[in-house]
């Protein structure tokens, strides 16, 4: 019995180890998906909709490289060697390309601080004439608890 | 939101401003050889005429005009004058291979992003421009140009043609 069960425990321990880097890899690169993060620089569309003969001499480039079983990232820098850094759909986060991405971060953050403030504001303009703290709702007027009793008892039946 | 526009107007600047024409400076920036590493550019050439040529093997007319433009070359190639290939928007593989095949002797850099074709204004390939020993543009020709055009435009600006 105990035999068995180091024999198992030794068969799971072998099989992590083999699944392990097998799911570390990076997955193999795929012609549509690199086809839909790049661009054909001639016709200034991504290369998946480009027709052209240059698009054409770049997916042969893309398709020899992931038989060589580079990754996409690699796939990509070489393009970016080949073609500059305009073949990329998708900027890089650095220099001016950064603006890419903070620029509508930071029109995101104004939005919303003018949201909060405008809101702030309404709040402020519907609240009690005098500014004063909230009052507790009051009843109506003596005259006119008065003028309600009596509208009141002629509806008494 | 000044900064915002500041920076979209910052963007559309950086791209600089696209074309050279006649009597205008050529851009020289240096770009890499086709084969053979480092960098060339046309402010190499200074003191010569150069047939400034943009080419790409993908491109059809491209492969027509090169055996012709390689002939000129090698009547009219000297301490006086050269053809200058600038191979844009290609793979160098490409490239290369495209030179082997037809044989061409006249120096060739790589402009792979464009960016010098886009200084010079051109509109696609293959695009010729001869530029004077000053570096200024004196002809310009948009699409293939033959034999025919290289003898009757260019040899007769060349010096020795008795012009």
């Amino acid at each position: 019995m105990k035999r068995t069960a180091a024999l198992l425990c030794l068969a799971l321990l072998a099989a992590l180890v083999v699944a392990a880097p097998a799911s570390a890899a990076e997955p193999r690169a795929s012609l549509s998906e690199i086809e839909a993060e790049v661009m054909c620089p001639v016709c200034g569309t991504l290369l998946q909709l480009a027709e052209a003969p240059q698009a054409q001499r770049q997916k042969a480039f893309v398709r020899r490289l992931i038989a060589e079983g580079r990754t996409k990232e690699q796939i990509k820098d070489a393009l970016v060697a080949e073609y500059g850094e305009e073949v990329l759909a998708l900027p890089k986060g650095k220099g001016f390309n950064l603006s890419a991405y903070l620029v509508p971060a930071i029109a995101f953050v104004i939005a919303l601080v003018a949201l909060i403030l405008g809101v702030l504001r309404w709040r402020r303009a519907s609240g009690p004439p005098d500014g004063g703290s909230k009052a507790a709702p009051q009843g109506p007027s003596p005259e006119d608890a008065e003028r309600l009793d009596a509208d009141l008892a002629r509806y008494d039946l | 939101m000044l900064a915002v526009v500041g920076l979209l107007a910052f963007g559309l600047l950086s791209k600089g401003s696209s074309g050279v024409a006649l009597g205008e400076v050529a851009p020289s920036e240096p770009l890499p050889r086709l084969e053979g590493g480092g960098t060339g550019s046309l402010a190499d050439y200074r003191g010569r005429w150069v047939l400034v040529n943009f080419w790409a093997s993908w491109c059809v007319p491209c492969r027509t005009e090169a055996p012709e433009l390689e002939e000129f070359q090698r009547r009219h190639a000297g301490p006086e004058f050269t053809v200058l290939g600038i191979d844009s928007r290609d793979l160098t593989e490409d490239g290369r291979d495209f030179v082997r095949r037809y044989d061409l002797t006249y120096p060739q850099l790589r402009d792979g992003d464009g960016d010098t074709a886009h200084e010079f204004g051109t509109t696609g390939v293959p695009e010729n421009f001869l530029i004077d020993p000053n570096g200024k543009v004196r002809l310009l020709a948009r699409g293939p140009v033959d034999a025919e055009y290289l003898d009757r435009y260019v040899a007769p600006l060349l010096p020795g043609a008795g012009s």
